[in-house]
């Protein structure tokens, strides 16, 4: 019987051999992805139950977790809510994080590697885990001048230091409060977040970073860094100047904004076309640069690529099948071009920062709860996007467009502001999509400003750039400048 | 004979008589017993007190008193060994203590997390019912003085084993928990689960059974592909063990229970014969069965499915679907190396996390750490009950032991190995741990009969184990 017994006894050691691996899979092996799922309503309530780190602008919590007393511990409550939404995101009770909340979930939790140590140490002190603040690049000053500017229009201000890439204001309008999601009662959550889901002004969506809009005439700047880039051309060059243009290959006719020729005369330099904001000059100009040329600038700036700040924001588009037609309505940012207003805010900040374009980024530093540092954010590169002559002359260029040109209304007295404007056509009757963007001071650019306007800023297809986006920008800059 | 007691005084060595050896040898395994006895106590106190002070952050002496009253039995039960069995096996009585009190903390921190306490509580009743069960303990090793009385009641084993069975069948006294009709309940109270002793009755006629007619099961038949084949007419008993099986899984919808009966009869029925042809043959009857099972009866095929797909949103929110089994798989997870710390976690959120889900708990506030030693508890109880096999020289006693050994490492198996997706989950209470006075009453008898099977196997002058 001995024999049948060492035989019994091996399966009994294989069974619990099976046990103790199945266990392993689950509790190692499969622990991250198994606490990663969203049905999993442990990760839920640790969220809750950890101590989140605030999230801080200039020292000042916007986010943080008080005490709550009940089944989560703590309530995670936003200072001024609606301002800083589109920076901040929410956590909320029955749902996957947003914004910040959810691209910086691990050190406001506690949870990353980074802070593996001080897990360590919680479980041995029997102490909860408490989560990282952090720090974000965020300027208070130029957050409220850019919220108070963009009134009631729906659309976004993105404020950027050129030569950093720090991001010192993201405002996107509608906002919403993310206190409403995160009340520790689901039933109110859900039908909050139904009803902002609803809201056809889709609060929700940031237009900072999210929406893509056709740019207009702004993307003119990315064109003519092509232009200036590829050596062929100068601010000097020449163009003929038709108050009608026809599309190669097409029925379609291009006008200037306003009709009639640019400027005067039978020929037109790149310099009045960027200036006046002329369409015909630079359809021509992309024609002879070719799509491919225009493609390879738009993604230096950033087109066509996905990167986060670290929030994630949406890929802007340069497409990549153009016709003749498509080509040269691309040229002033029509047919299928499609940009972020922080694309556009990245655009300028290259310009201003004499050619180099910094990788942008929301947070400075993110900070244990013992203050040492976990992670701390150096400017970086991201690319030469041109040379720094280039720059130059296209700073001085948008310099004109603002004192004596299509983006009158950006002019500061006393500062020189370099500035474009965009009036982008979406659908046939659908309202314009207006932008300002540009840098001041000129000569030693400080602050890069990017407005977008949706919805036509109310005035269907009647508003414009100059009339509806650059007082903002002019708004928001005095303020910075004067602070 | 003055020479010899002459030699006997003056020499150093200590007398070499058969009468003064079993006397020495005895105190050394109560001796260890009692300290390994005292550990398992203190870690028991330790836990409670750990929930406490995870849980309410205080410590509240009730349960405290309570738990001492059954360190009090348990060592009230070293102290019956001492005198009735002194040579029993020392480690598992500490091994059964400490399983037990593991879960009765852990029972305990779930009636906190579910604000409940007093008599009406899980964890109370279980003390309670520990209490009875240790008492069933200590009288089946007064009363049973040699295990060989038991081979006499093999056929009357049988009997009571398989209506108890059926037990819950019989209408006005069977119940219904979770789609399982396995239980039996007078009025509104004392619910109990009848298949949980009818194992050890079932074990006592198997080994019974098989001591009596293993020759003619083992010896005659044709040779086939290598092995010798059983005759048709001495297919019987296994065609019977498998019908009551499978009327367990038709009738009483209890997947877990027929595997168990059926896995202990075929293991006992190998060790018997020694013919691994019988195993074949029982286990394609088996999953044959099974697989008719689980294309015509809905619960088994929903076993089926929550096991192969748990994860698929369909199968997760489907009636009867994997909701449990996942939530369960979060706990684990969510207990990771180290688990949370006793009182810390929500187990409370997976579905009767006091029962069949009590490794999940128990998981999810010790860890993987808390999980392999108690395992490693588990498998070290049945390797003592194994020991009992291999050293035994009498062949009921030997198939006896293992048959009750090898039904808690199967029963270990089926509910640990459902949990954690190894096999389709099926009911079953994890020995000692989960909440339920019949498996604990039935765990502690097998504790009693293995106690005195490994007593018997040690006094037997020819063999040292």
């Amino acid at each position: 019987m001995n024999r049948e017994l060492k035989r019994v006894s091996i399966v009994v050691l294989l069974m619990f051999v099976a046990l103790l691996a199945s266990t392993t899979i689950v509790q190692v092996f499969q622990a991250d992805s198994l606490s990663a799922d969203a049905r999993n309503t442990r990760t839920l309530y640790d969220s809750y139950s950890v101590e989140r780190g605030p999230i801080l602008v200039a020292g000042q919590p916007i986010a943080q977790s008080m005490p709550a007393g009940d089944e989560y511990k703590f309530q995670r409550t936003y200072s001024n809510g609606p301002l800083y939404a589109p920076v901040t995101g929410f956590i909320p009770l029955n749902g996957a994080p947003t914004g910040l909340e959810h691209a910086l979930n691990g050190v406001l939790s506690g949870t990353s590697d980074a802070q593996f140590f001080d897990k360590m140490n919680a479980l041995i002190t029997g102490q909860n885990p408490t989560g990282a603040s952090v720090e974000v690049t965020i300027d208070p000053v130029a957050q409220q001048a850019a919220w108070d500017a963009l009134g009631d229009l729906t659309g976004s201000v993105v404020v950027s230091e050129p030569a950093t890439g720090r991001i010192l204001a993201m405002v996107s309008k509608p906002s919403y409060d993310p206190n409403l999601l995160t009340v520790h009662d689901n039933q109110q959550v859900t039908d909050n977040y139904q009803a902002l889901l609803n809201d056809e002004n889709d609060p929700l969506i940031s237009r900072a970073t999210k929406t893509l809009n056709p740019p207009g005439s702004v993307f003119k700047l990315v064109v003519m860094t092509a232009a200036l880039e590829s050596g062929k051309f100068t601010p000097d060059s020449t163009f003929p100047n038709p108050a009608t243009y026809q599309l190669p290959g097409s029925s379609a006719i291009v006008i200037n904004s306003g009709g009639g020729t640019c400027g005067g005369g039978d020929t037109v330099t790149l310099a009045t076309a960027l200036r006046l904001s002329c369409n015909i000059p630079m359809a021509e100009l992309g024609l002879q640069l070719g799509n491919e040329a225009i493609r390879d600038t738009a993604e230096k700036f950033g087109f066509n690529t996905d990167y986060s700040v670290p929030l994630d924001v949406s890929q802007s588009v340069y497409p990549t099948v153009l016709d003749d037609a498509q080509t040269a309505l691309s040229a002033f940012g029509q047919t299928d071009v499609r940009a972020t207003a922080l694309q556009m805010a990245m655009v300028s900040s290259a310009i201003a920062n004499g050619g180099q374009l910094m990788t942008p980024n929301l947070v400075d530093k993110v900070t244990a709860p013992d203050l040492s540092p976990i992670q701390v954010f150096e400017p970086e590169a991201m690319e030469r996007v041109m040379s720094a002559e280039t720059a130059a002359t296209l700073t001085q260029m948008m310099v004109n467009g603002v004192q004596d040109g299509a983006a009158s209304n950006a002019t500061i007295d006393g500062v020189k502001v370099a500035g474009k404007t965009g009036t982008a056509e979406n659908a046939e009757d659908e309202p314009y999509t207006l932008w300002f963007t540009g840098f001041a001071p000129a000569e030693d650019p400080k602050y890069a400003i990017t407005v977008l306007v949706e919805d036509g800023g109310g005035l269907g297809q009647t508003g414009y750039g100059n009339l509806l986006a650059a007082p903002i920008a002019k708004d928001v800059l005095e303020a910075v400048l004067n602070k | 004979m003055p020479a010899s007691s002459n030699r006997s005084t003056t020499t150093d060595a200590p007398p070499r008589t058969g009468r003064v050896r079993r006397l020495h040898l005895p105190q050394k395994l109560r001796n260890l017993e009692l300290f390994l006895l005292l550990i398992a106590c203190g870690i028991n106190a330790a836990s409670v007190v750990l929930v406490q002070l995870g849980a309410l952050g205080r410590i509240d002496t009730t349960l405290v008193f309570l738990g001492a009253g059954l360190s009090a039995l348990v060592l009230a039960m070293h102290v019956v060994l001492r005198v009735v069995a002194r040579e029993a096996d020392p480690f598992i009585l500490p091994i059964a203590t400490l399983l037990n009190g593991l879960g009765i903390a852990m029972i305990y921190r779930i009636d906190l997390a579910n604000g409940e306490s007093g008599w009406a509580s899980a964890s109370v009743r279980q003390t309670v019912w520990s209490a009875l069960a240790i008492g069933c303990a200590i009288a089946v090793i007064l009363i049973i003085r040699n295990h060989r009385v038991l081979f006499r009641y093999t056929y009357i084993a049988g009997f009571v084993g398989v209506a108890l069975l059926l037990l819950p069948l019989v209408p006005g006294l069977g119940r219904e928990v979770s789609g399982a009709r396995v239980w039996i309940g007078v009025g509104s109270f004392a619910t109990f689960q009848p298949g949980e002793i009818a194992k050890i009755a079932l074990a006592v006629f198997f080994a019974g059974y098989l001591v009596r007619n293993r020759d003619s099961l083992s010896m005659v038949g044709k040779k086939f592909l290598g092995m010798r084949f059983p005759r048709l007419r001495d297919l019987g008993p296994i065609l019977v063990v498998w019908a009551l099986s499978m009327s367990v899984i038709i009738f009483q919808r209890d997947l877990g229970t027929a595997l168990l009966y059926f896995g202990l009869f075929l293991v006992m029925l190998y060790l018997a014969t020694g013919r691994l042809s019988w195993v074949l043959l029982g286990m394609s009857l088996f999953l044959g069965g099974a697989l008719i099972a689980s294309q015509t009866l809905d619960y088994v095929n929903g076993r089926f499915r929550n096991w192969l797909d748990a994860l698929n949103p369909d199968v997760y929110g489907a009636d009867g679907g994997s909701y449990q089994l996942v939530q369960g798989l979060f706990g684990l997870a969510k207990g990771g190396l180290l688990g949370t710390g006793l009182g810390q976690g929500r187990p409370e959120i997976t579905p009767v996390p006091q029962s069949d889900y009590i490794i999940a708990s128990l998981g999810e506030e010790l860890g993987l750490a808390g999980v392999f030693a108690i395992l490693a508890l588990y498998l070290l109880l049945v390797a003592r009950g194994f020991r009992i096999g291999f050293a035994g020289n009498d062949d009921f006693g030997k198939l006896l032991g293992v048959g009750l050994s090898f039904v808690i490492a199967l029963q270990c198996f089926i509910v640990i190995g459902g949990v954690t997706r190894v096999i389709p989950l099926t009911g079953l209470t994890t020995p000692f741990l989960a909440a339920g006075g019949s498996s604990l009453v039935a765990n502690w008898i097998i504790v009693a009969l293995l106690l005195r099977l490994s007593d018997t196997v040690r006094n037997q002058p020819r063999l040292v184990v």
